[in-house]
């Protein structure tokens, strides 16, 4: 019974801080809403006994994306960006459809899944240390070795081209390093 | 308790928002946040299967997508930043140099 | 000795190319050299194999060569291959031997023509064609020899290209011919679609079994075939090319349009006796086709005052009478005359050319005459062809026309109306013959100076052959004597194995008193023939010699008729009028508006479609990138939708 209070109220605050986020003029305000849709977004991790996912979350995305994002901002001196442009009505009115449609047919393939009567509860048995760092750590340098080097490459590619990018032009083309 | 597919109902509301808001809004960082937002969607939705088969390979795959979110994240922003310094602007509607 | 049977239409061929590829190069000496050469070896070859084939009995007398497959396209199998029968063999022998002669009188006649070299290729490839028409064993190969020769006629009569007229009658030869060739192919066809073949022995054997006899399959093929016959052999109504043929150099007149070309289609039809006497509608359709014909040109011939056009007509009104014996199933008759009508004819033509040589380019009659006494080679032997092509008795001529005209009254297909019509027409030949002889050579010289001064005989490379083909002409017509005569018709029965529907002589039936009676009415036909040209002769003596006057009054009292006939009765205006006007409006109809409007419009349009539709399209590339993630959704949404509604 708490359990479901728990997800309905977690569920809400995702979603809405979602929506509020798409909905702001100004981008802080953006921003702040997403870090508490990711918050709510971390309790359900957590209902759903991934501890180290969810820790991870707060930490990584929402304690440092995100707060690149703010940064990001800041510097560029975002206010709100008046967009006086005239567009025509129809244009926003289809991509909502889209949008919906798009809702419409998830649902029907998850009313379509047929899950075994033992996964519709939570009283699955798990293991004991199921979602702590352990079991993570062991699946990632065995198993998965492969792909968590290539990630690690990707993230040194990653911050040399960022910092390359976004770097001030002091001389020509193809400047000094 | 909580049936399995209500946390897919959310997830794939959480998507459809974040597809949404990509395709909605003309300020490019709401763009990229929405992007964000599609991708904790379908965290969620593996975690949730994850829980339900009892597999903790799933957790593995969360933990690589965030990697790589941050990786985007921060070439993304990047990027941001040279079009602004260029355009002194972020409205999508004003980069279209590829028009024919 | 076989194997050297294709030599015989090779030596022209490589005339041709020797005197074609190195045109300009050569010496005229050389050039006469080989163009002469080439086709006095055929000829030489031709007499071999002549005797080759008296050696064999009579009823296997045929000497075959096939070089090799021309054509294999499943049933349809088509040889390069050669048959040297009695028939063919006397065509090679004419056409060998008064092209070569030809040849030789050309030396003398050209000698100062620029085109010099020109002329014996085109003549050389003329000789080489007309060979393989005659040599062929199967249709097909007949008709590129058939289609050569039309070739080299064009070449031959537009030959001073830079005159219009020449030019002009060149191109309406080949388009008068074009449409007989229509007919032929046509018959082609239906030969080739009932028999499975086109070569001759097997479609001779198979015809009878084939076709039914008298039926309308073979009667449309051999209308057909007669229909490229007239066209080549200038009969009604395609006869028109022959009289404006005349603008060519006169041997060629005398080589293509006299003794060679068009008999091709009297060689064609002799060939094909098995199937017109399987289409009796066809025979008769020839035979008064033939008929008419002789009597239509002897009409016009009258009034010509042009020396080669009323030798034109002449032809092509000899030509009917070698038709109209076909017709009455008589072939041999028919090529007897073709023989005899090369010699003496050609002699004419080279005779006019000579006269014509003589007198610097004067063709017209009327300013020629007492021509005895400056030319008297040329005028004797013209004298000769003359009294042969008049049918006095004792000349070639008289024997080959006289068994026509039997045939046209005795044979089965026949009838005594032919006859008349036939003897009549003779009557008219000796008249316009002796005409044209008598304002020639004979009576009060009414030349211009610009002939006098140069007047002179012709060299002797000129009056060689001359003589050559007088002497032809008198003794040629002993080869066919009747027996009526006391001969015995060696050239019928030479030709008899390859004329298996040839109309058996009456003499040869079985029964005696039926013989003696035959021979009484042939006997009286021939003396009345004779009497009644001899009647002729006289008439026209006494009109262009004693009372040359009285021509003038003729003329003015029958002046309608005779405006008619001197206007050739005005066919070619008609044709003029009724055929080429509207094919000329057509075409300029089809060009102006189909052409160019239509089908270049419609071309254009498709091209100036497509740039409006890609204008169209690129709008796709809005550079929005909004745009772009949205239409991305829009295809995953499309893709998972298919997975939601499976």
């Amino acid at each position: 019974m708490m359990e479901l209070i728990i997800f309905y109220f977690a569920a809400v605050a995702a979603v809405g801080g979602a929506l509020m986020m798409i909905l702001q003029r100004n981008p802080v305000a953006s921003v702040l809403y997403l870090i508490v849709s990711l918050v709510a977004l971390a309790v359900l991790f957590v209902q759903l006994n991934a501890i180290f996912v969810g820790a991870l979350l707060i930490i990584v995305y929402a304690g440092a994306i995100l707060v690149l994002f703010l940064f990001v901002i800041m510097l560029l001196n975002l206010r709100g960006e008046k967009f006086t442009e005239k567009r025509p009505r129809m244009d926003k009115a289809t991509r909502l459809i889209l949008a919906v449609v798009f809702f419409a047919e998830l649902v029907i393939i998850i009313k379509e899944m047929a899950f075994p009567q033992r996964m519709n509860s939570l009283m699955v048995q798990a293991s004991p240390d199921f979602g702590t760092v352990r079991p993570v750590a062991e699946l990632l340098y065995t198993k998965y070795i492969y792909p968590f080097e290539l990630t690690s490459i990707l993230l040194l590619v990653a911050i040399v081209g960022a910092v390359v990018m976004a770097r001030k032009d002091k001389s020509e083309k193809g400047g000094d390093s | 308790m909580v049936p399995m597919p209500h946390y897919l109902i959310v997830s794939a509301l959480l998507f459809v928002i974040g597809a949404a808001g990509v395709i909605l809004s003309r300020n490019l960082i709401i763009m990229f946040m929405s992007i964000e937002v599609m991708l904790n969607a379908a965290n969620l939705a593996i975690i949730a299967f994850s829980r339900f088969l009892n597999l903790m390979d799933g957790h593995v795959f969360v933990f690589l997508i965030m990697a790589v979110a941050a990786a985007e994240a921060a070439v993304g922003l990047a990027i941001i930043i040279t079009i602004y310094r260029n355009r002194n602007s972020i409205n999508a509607d004003r980069f279209n140099l590829m028009k024919w | 000795m076989n194997g050297y049977l294709y030599l015989i239409p090779l030596f022209p061929l490589i005339g041709f190319l020797l005197n074609g590829l190195f045109i300009g190069r050569l010496h005229k000496r050389v050039i006469s050299l080989i163009a002469c050469g080439s086709v006095g070896l055929s000829f030489l070859l031709g007499v071999k194999f002549f005797f080759d084939l008296l050696s064999l009995p009579e009823n296997a007398r045929i000497i075959g060569q096939v070089l090799f497959t021309w054509i294999s396209s499943g049933e349809f199998n088509v040889n390069i291959g050669f048959l040297f029968d009695p028939l063919s063999a006397v065509m090679v022998l004419v056409v060998s031997g008064v092209g070569f002669l030809i040849h030789l009188y050309s030396i003398g006649y050209m000698h100062d023509d620029s085109g010099y070299g020109r002329y014996f290729t085109y003549l050389n490839l003329f000789v080489f064609s007309m060979l393989t028409l005659v040599l062929a064993d199967n249709y097909l190969l007949m008709f590129v020899g058939w289609e050569g020769v039309g070739l080299c006629s064009y070449l031959l009569i537009g030959f001073w290209y830079e005159k219009k007229s020449a030019a002009d009658a060149g191109k309406k030869a080949f388009i008068v011919n074009r449409i007989g060739d229509f007919g032929f192919l046509l018959g082609l066809f239906i030969i080739f679609w009932q028999t499975d073949s086109l070569n001759f022995a097997a479609v001779f054997e198979k015809a009878p079994v084939v076709f039914m006899a008298g039926g309308g399959l073979i009667t449309a093929a051999t209308l057909l075939l007669f229909l490229g016959a007239a066209g080549k052999s200038a009969q009604i109504p395609l006869y028109v090319w022959l009289p404006d043929a005349m603008e060519g150099p006169t041997p060629v007149s005398a080589l293509i349009h006299a003794a060679t070309m068009v008999t091709a289609g009297v060689y064609m039809i002799a060939r094909s006796n098995i199937l017109y006497t399987l289409a009796p509608v066809s025979l008769t359709v020839v035979a008064i086709v033939g008929i008419a014909t002789a009597l239509f040109a002897a009409t016009i011939a009258l009034a010509q005052n042009d020396i080669k056009r009323v030798l034109a007509y002449s032809t092509i009104s000899q030509l009917g009478y070698m038709f109209t014996a076909c017709g009455v199933a008589a072939f041999s008759a028919g090529i007897f005359h073709l023989v005899t009508h090369a010699f003496f004819k050609a002699l004419l033509f080279l005779g006019a050319g000579s006269v014509i040589h003589a007198l610097s380019g004067q063709q017209d009659m009327r300013h020629m005459g007492g021509l005895k006494r400056h030319l008297p080679a040329t005028c004797l032997t013209f004298l000769i062809a003359t009294l042969a092509i008049a049918g006095i008795p004792g000349l070639s001529g008289f024997f080959s026309k006289d068994e026509i005209l039997w045939k046209t009254f005795s044979s089965d297909y026949g009838s005594p109306w032919l006859w008349a019509v036939g003897l009549f027409t003779a009557m008219l030949t000796a008249f316009y013959m002796f005409r044209l002889v008598f304002l020639t050579f004979f009576g009060k010289e009414r030349l211009d100076d610009h002939a006098k001064a140069h007047l002179h005989e012709s060299p002797k490379i000129m009056t060689v052959p001359l003589s050559i083909l007088a002497v032809l002409s008198v003794v040629g017509g002993y080869i066919g004597i009747p027996h009526l005569l006391g001969g015995s018709n060696q050239f019928e029965k030479f030709l008899e194995p390859v004329m298996q529907g040839h109309q058996a002589d009456a003499e040869m039936s079985q029964l005696p008193a039926a013989a003696v009676h035959n021979g009484n009415i042939e006997m009286v036909l021939m003396i009345v023939s004779v009497a009644l040209i001899l009647l002729s002769i006289y008439l026209s003596y006494y009109l262009y010699v004693k009372n040359i006057g009285l021509v003038g009054r003729i003329q003015k009292s029958v002046s309608g008729l005779y405006r008619l006939i001197y206007g050739k009765y005005f066919i070619d205006e008609l044709y003029n009028a009724v055929i080429v006007r509207p094919l000329v409006g057509l075409s300029l109809f089809l060009w102006k508006i189909i052409d160019v409007i239509l089908i270049d419009g419609l071309l254009n349009g498709l091209a100036i479609l497509v740039g409006d539709m890609s204008l169209g399209v690129r709008r796709i590339q809005t550079g929005s990138i909004r745009t772009y993630t949205t239409i991305f959704l829009a295809g995953v949404i499309v893709i998972i939708g298919y997975f939601a509604l499976r």
